[in-house]
């Protein structure tokens, strides 16, 4: 991490017609290029908003977005969105396209030479530790669920983002399942280099994964910091109750 | 029987005349029917209550007895092909709409955030996405349509379009059994074949499509 500003919020608020408070309510923070920051929070908490208005699938009610130092609202939102690579729960392959289609998707739009997007598939297989000639010529109904999100990491990164984001990836995958690629994601998201944010409810992924966590509640930021002082300083009775119930959810074991 | 053999090589070009009018009338409502259920639907794709009242309403149109649909444009649009195709053509907008945007609306909505999220434009997401994927349900649409249209189509030789409807309806006024068997064969023929071709497409499809 050299210190470079890659994301920064400044006073965005994002409401939605009809609701009665902000989904987003006044978020400010920086995140510095090459951090993995997770965003953990209970469904409503305004995480997903968030994550969604990096790539202006959501326009904020209000603030600036900044990515570079560049104003997000300046550009065209299709070019943004080629450049940052974009991973859901549910995967959302494409079920009428290969796994080598599939990945070449962005990088094909770009307009790439054919057989640099093919190297690069087999690149990205390789990093999702997935045997390139087995498959690249699958289709996604023939693939785990396991299998699938690591097309989908491999999809996203295809065409070198910059910035990756990922909305609780692992959360329709099984338990054993998800550790693995909890690892596997650690290491490629050291390997690429990307500055990602990683949205999950659960609190220990959370906590695994970012090298700062943001903690959100009813659309504010609770508190954004080191898992270190989250568990050692949590900055309000939120933030303390969160640690508590999964601390207090394994006492059963004793 | 040998009058039937003795009919039919007399009079095969009056046969293979009506089945080329036929033929003729179909393919040329298929034509405009397609492409206008197809601008139809990708207008109302994204507006679901629209999309849902417009069916309705044709709903009610297709019910309206085709004879009665002729009788009612005849005076515009006098009698003949043109008329044939008009009404023909409004009947298969609740088939092909229906069809069209009921396939095109049940495109899983994860795989179009996907799309929309990685940076394709709208034209992208329709033509490389939602299109493909809504395609064997467009397909089984046509194939009803395809049906459909050939067997009303013998209705509009009563307004004078000719077609194989003009030998069954020749047939039973002049009471000519051979002219009536082979309006029976040819109609019969055409929508099993019709049927199978498309069944056999759509078929296709689906396994490209891979769901």
């Amino acid at each position: 991490m050299n210190g470079k500003i890659a994301i920064e919020f400044k006073n965005v608020i994002k409401s939605f017609d009809g609701a009665d408070y902000n989904a987003v309510d006044d978020v400010s923070f920086q995140i510095e290029e090459g951090e993995l920051i997770t965003v953990l929070g209970t469904s409503g908490c305004g995480k997903t908003t968030l994550l969604k208005m990096v790539n202006r699938l959501y326009e904020p009610t209000s603030g600036i977005i900044e990515i570079f130092g560049k104003d997000i609202e300046s550009g065209d939102a299709i070019e943004l969105r080629r450049s940052i690579g974009y991973v859901i729960q549910q995967v959302g392959l494409f079920p009428h396209m290969t796994v080598e289609k599939n990945i070449s998707v962005v990088p094909e739009i770009l307009g790439w030479d054919k057989e640099i997007i093919s190297d690069r598939v087999t690149e990205l297989l390789r990093l999702v530790n997935m045997d390139p000639e087995q498959f690249r010529g699958r289709y996604p109904s023939q693939l785990s669920g396991g299998q699938q999100q690591r097309v989908g990491l491999a999809r996203a990164l295809a065409a070198k983002p910059s910035i990756m984001l990922l909305d609780e990836p692992f959360g329709a995958i099984d338990a054993i399942n998800r550790i693995k690629l909890q690892d596997e994601f650690l290491r490629i998201h050291r390997q690429e280099g990307v500055t990602a944010i990683f949205v999950t409810h659960d609190v220990t992924e959370a906590l695994k994964l970012g090298s700062r966590v943001m903690i959100m509640n009813e659309g504010r930021l609770q508190q954004l910091a080191a898992p270190e002082k989250i568990l050692s300083e949590p900055a309000n009775g939120y933030v303390a109750s969160l640690i508590r119930s999964v601390t207090e959810g394994l006492e059963f074991l004793k | 029987m040998s009058m039937f053999l003795k009919y039919t090589t007399k009079h095969y070009d009056k046969l293979l005349n009506a089945l080329a009018e036929h033929l003729q009338i179909v393919g040329i409502t298929l034509v405009i029917s397609v492409s206008l259920a197809m601008l139809v639907s990708v207008f109302l794709m994204n507006r679901k209550k629209l999309a849902e009242t417009v069916v309705g309403a044709w709903n009610v149109v297709y019910t309206i007895p085709s004879l009665a649909l002729f009788a009612l444009l005849i005076p515009v649009t006098g009698l003949g092909k043109i008329t044939a195709v008009l009404v023909l053509v409004l009947y298969n907008q609740f088939i092909l709409v229906r069809a069209f945007t009921d396939g095109l609306m049940r495109v899983d909505e994860s795989v179009i955030e996907s799309a929309t999220g990685m940076g394709m434009t709208q034209a992208q997401i329709f033509v490389r996405v939602r299109f493909p994927l809504a395609l064997d349900s467009i397909v089984a649409g046509i194939r009803i349509a395809i049906v459909s249209t050939i067997g009303i189509a013998t209705v509009a030789a009563t307004i004078g379009a000719g077609g194989l409807g003009s030998l069954l309806f020749d047939g039973m006024r002049t009471q000519n059994p051979v002219k009536m068997i082979w309006g029976t064969i040819l109609c019969a023929g055409l929508v099993l074949m019709a049927n199978l071709i498309l069944k056999v497409i759509e078929n296709r499809v689906r396994t490209i499509v891979h769901c």
